[in-house]
């Protein structure tokens, strides 16, 4: 069980209150196809990645960047139970996530469903088994990377601290439904 | 790790001009947010009496710290060469499990985001984390 100090949740609680999702979820994502991009691999179905110019003006990419943001919400909302929220979220996501890479249809799947079956519908399960994971943990980087260029010297030791801890929790409950 | 093209270096220096000066200001933000988002990493500053983010030591080595990445900088063009010296004495003297060098790294980009928001774009942020990785790799040749 996670345990959350008093300033943590205010720290974190915080840095979501006062942020604009449709600026920092596009920057977020973007850079992380950019930096890291074999990324990019779980995104084919989005269209023109070729370059960087491409990344940045792509639609699909800065709706997903912001979906994003809205999936670590319902993370923040539910501190003390983080777990659990990404397993329910199959549940609870009401949107309709039409996914058609390659050669694969995902629909009206969770997150949480989307993310695994990514993994089932591939011969190579076992060598992509753990790409998503470092896709999660590179994707929370930039996000930290982005929110460090925002808030500037406001995002002290102590708050990356305890951004960095939900993120690491975050990413851990992701990796959990993979199966 | 792949080695840096042209580009890369070319972008890595034109980024670090902007660091003279700030050395300490740079090293010291990097090092306090090491030591307190990565706990386990204080274990190799026992022997400093203050590890707070505002302490001589922690500023002093900080400095320290960007100094020899912008020493690095200029032998880009052969880490491994350049860094014989430091090599040995983070293997054989200091003893810093090469994990680490990861977690300064992304420290080190932390700040630079903070300090350059503008200029730490994506394109520049590639090129210092593949030079930060050569770098770190370049630090561990003479570990085993």
């Amino acid at each position: 069980m996670v345990e959350w100090t008093e300033q943590e949740r205010s720290i974190i609680t915080g840095i979501f209150a006062n942020l604009s999702y449709e600026e920092i979820g596009p920057k977020a994502l973007v850079r992380c196809l950019i930096v890291y991009p074999w990324t990019q691999r779980y995104f084919s179905s989005f269209g023109n990645l070729y370059n960087a110019e491409a990344i940045r003006g792509n639609p699909n990419v800065a709706a997903h960047g912001i979906k994003v943001l809205h999936g670590l919400d319902r993370a923040v909302k539910n501190m003390d139970n983080i777990k659990a929220t990404y397993a329910e979220l199959s549940v609870l996501h009401s949107e309709k996530l039409h996914v058609d890479p390659d050669n694969f249809r995902v629909s009206s799947a969770g997150l949480q469903q989307m993310h695994s079956a990514h993994l089932k519908a591939d011969r190579l399960v076992s060598r992509r088994l753990t790409f998503p994971l470092f896709l999660h943990q590179l994707l929370a980087d930039c996000l930290t990377i982005e929110i460090a260029a925002k808030l500037g010297t406001a995002f002290t030791a102590d708050t990356q601290a305890a951004f960095q801890k939900f993120l690491a929790v975050v990413v851990s409950a992701l990796g959990r439904q993979y199966h | 790790m792949t080695s840096l093209s042209a580009k890369d270096k070319d972008a890595v220096r034109a980024f670090w001009a902007k660091v003279p000066g700030k050395e300490e200001l740079i090293g010291a933000d990097a090092l306090s947010r090491m030591l307190a988002v990565y706990p386990q990493t204080k274990t190799y500053f026992s022997h400093w009496k203050d590890l707070s983010p505002g302490s001589p030591q922690v500023r002093k080595h900080g400095k320290t710290i960007v100094c020899g990445v912008g020493e690095a900088v200029g032998k880009i063009d052969n880490l491994t060469a350049g860094l014989l010296n430091l090599s040995e004495l983070h293997a054989f003297t200091l003893r810093v499990d090469p994990a680490n060098f990861k977690i300064l790294s992304h420290n080190l980009l932390v700040v630079l985001a903070v300090i350059f928001p503008e200029e730490f774009t994506p394109e520049a942020h590639v090129a210092l984390d593949k030079f930060l990785a050569s770098l770190a790799g370049a630090l561990s040749e003479k570990y085993r």
